[in-house]
């Protein structure tokens, strides 16, 4: 017993150890969203590209889509641009955008220059809905399946690595549970 | 010349700064709002940045946290529902002081466990030694015997 008593602090230290070394690698601005398994909140906002249109949650429905948020300030966006093209074009993503906190015209130019991977635009000048979504950085992008539940989200640059390995799997179980 | 012209410009430019002022500070009916709102935001905390609540930090997702605050202030929130809409968007995480719940327990329960152990251990020990000096005061009468012996020897190697 006497002798149990003195491994005691060995115990501890490894199990500490063990804790520890977990966390190791976690990025700590990794932060899961509240909104996983409910509706993507209500909005009602303008298309980017015709301002008389109104959008509102019905662009969700019928189809998987990613909801990606991008402004033309942020340069991260501009990184991922070319791989959203990629998914849009060669592996026919439905992506929706969500130009957040930007201008119409910057935004407009830029689409025009880099080419538009976004089947439609939610155009958020000032930021509301990506606030109900709990945007914190962008660029960010969610699953939404056909319902318009939000099911993932990924907080960061999206790339080949990401969709392969986070979201590829997602849209398609997703797509094949509709 | 000169000066006055000096003047007239630091003149001109006072107004500007008083109005840039009071742009930072949100208006309030009487202070007891304000306290409040002070409150509320330095128990808020800024998703983006890990480690700062949304009353210190510059990041803009903190600035519009702290503007839905205030709005949800002036249509008559209670800090409960402020807090509770700010964590349905961007999660408990936002919480300096998070509920009580089946995640947030081992963080409230820690400081207790953590003291339970301790006062085991200091009880533990302190048991142990009550033990130990009872056994150092029962020596036979043989072992009595060598210790004057040996305290006697001392003595005397002492003095010489």
């Amino acid at each position: 017993m006497k002798r149990l008593f003195l491994f005691l602090p060995v115990i501890l230290v490894i199990v500490l150890g063990v804790v520890l070394f977990a966390g190791i690698g976690k990025d700590p601005n990794h932060l899961d969203s509240a909104l996983i398994g409910k509706p993507v909140p209500a909005f009602n906002l303008s298309d980017l590209a015709d301002a008389e249109r109104q959008l509102d949650g019905e662009v969700f429905r019928g189809e998987v889509s990613l909801l990606n948020v991008w402004g033309t300030w942020c340069p991260a966006c501009r990184d991922e641009h070319d791989d959203l093209l990629w998914l849009a074009e060669d592996k026919g993503v439905r992506i929706i955008g969500l130009n957040y906190k930007d201008n119409r015209e910057d935004a407009l130019v830029w689409l025009e220059r880099l080419g538009d991977p976004y089947a439609v635009t939610i155009y958020d000048p000032r930021g509301t809905l990506g606030f109900d979504l709990g945007v914190y950085g962008a660029p960010e992008t969610y699953v939404i399946d056909a319902e318009g539940i939000v099911r993932h989200r990924h907080v960061g640059v999206v790339n080949e690595k990401v969709w392969k390995e986070d979201l590829e799997p997602l849209v398609t179980r997703y797509r094949e549970g509709a | 010349m000169a000066r006055l012209f000096a003047l007239c410009l630091l003149l001109a430019m006072l107004p500007l700064t008083v109005s840039a002022d009071e742009a930072n500070v949100q208006g309030f009916d009487n202070l007891a709002e304000e306290q409040r709102y002070r409150d509320l935001i330095s128990e808020l905390r800024c998703p983006k940045c890990q480690n700062q609540n949304i009353a210190d930090s510059n990041a803009p997702i903190s600035k519009d946290m702290r503007d839905a605050v205030y709005l949800m202030m002036q249509d008559g929130a209670s800090d409960d529902a402020i807090v509770s809409s700010l964590v349905d968007r961007f999660g408990e995480f936002v919480r300096y002081n998070p509920e009580v719940d089946r995640r947030t327990f081992l963080l409230w329960a820690t400081p207790a466990i953590a003291v339970g152990i301790g006062l085991l251990v200091v009880g533990g020990i302190v048991i142990r030694s009550r033990r130990r000096g009872e056994q150092g005061a029962s020596l036979t009468a043989e072992e009595q015997a060598r210790v004057n012996q040996l305290l006697a020897g001392e003595d005397r190697n002492n003095r010489s």
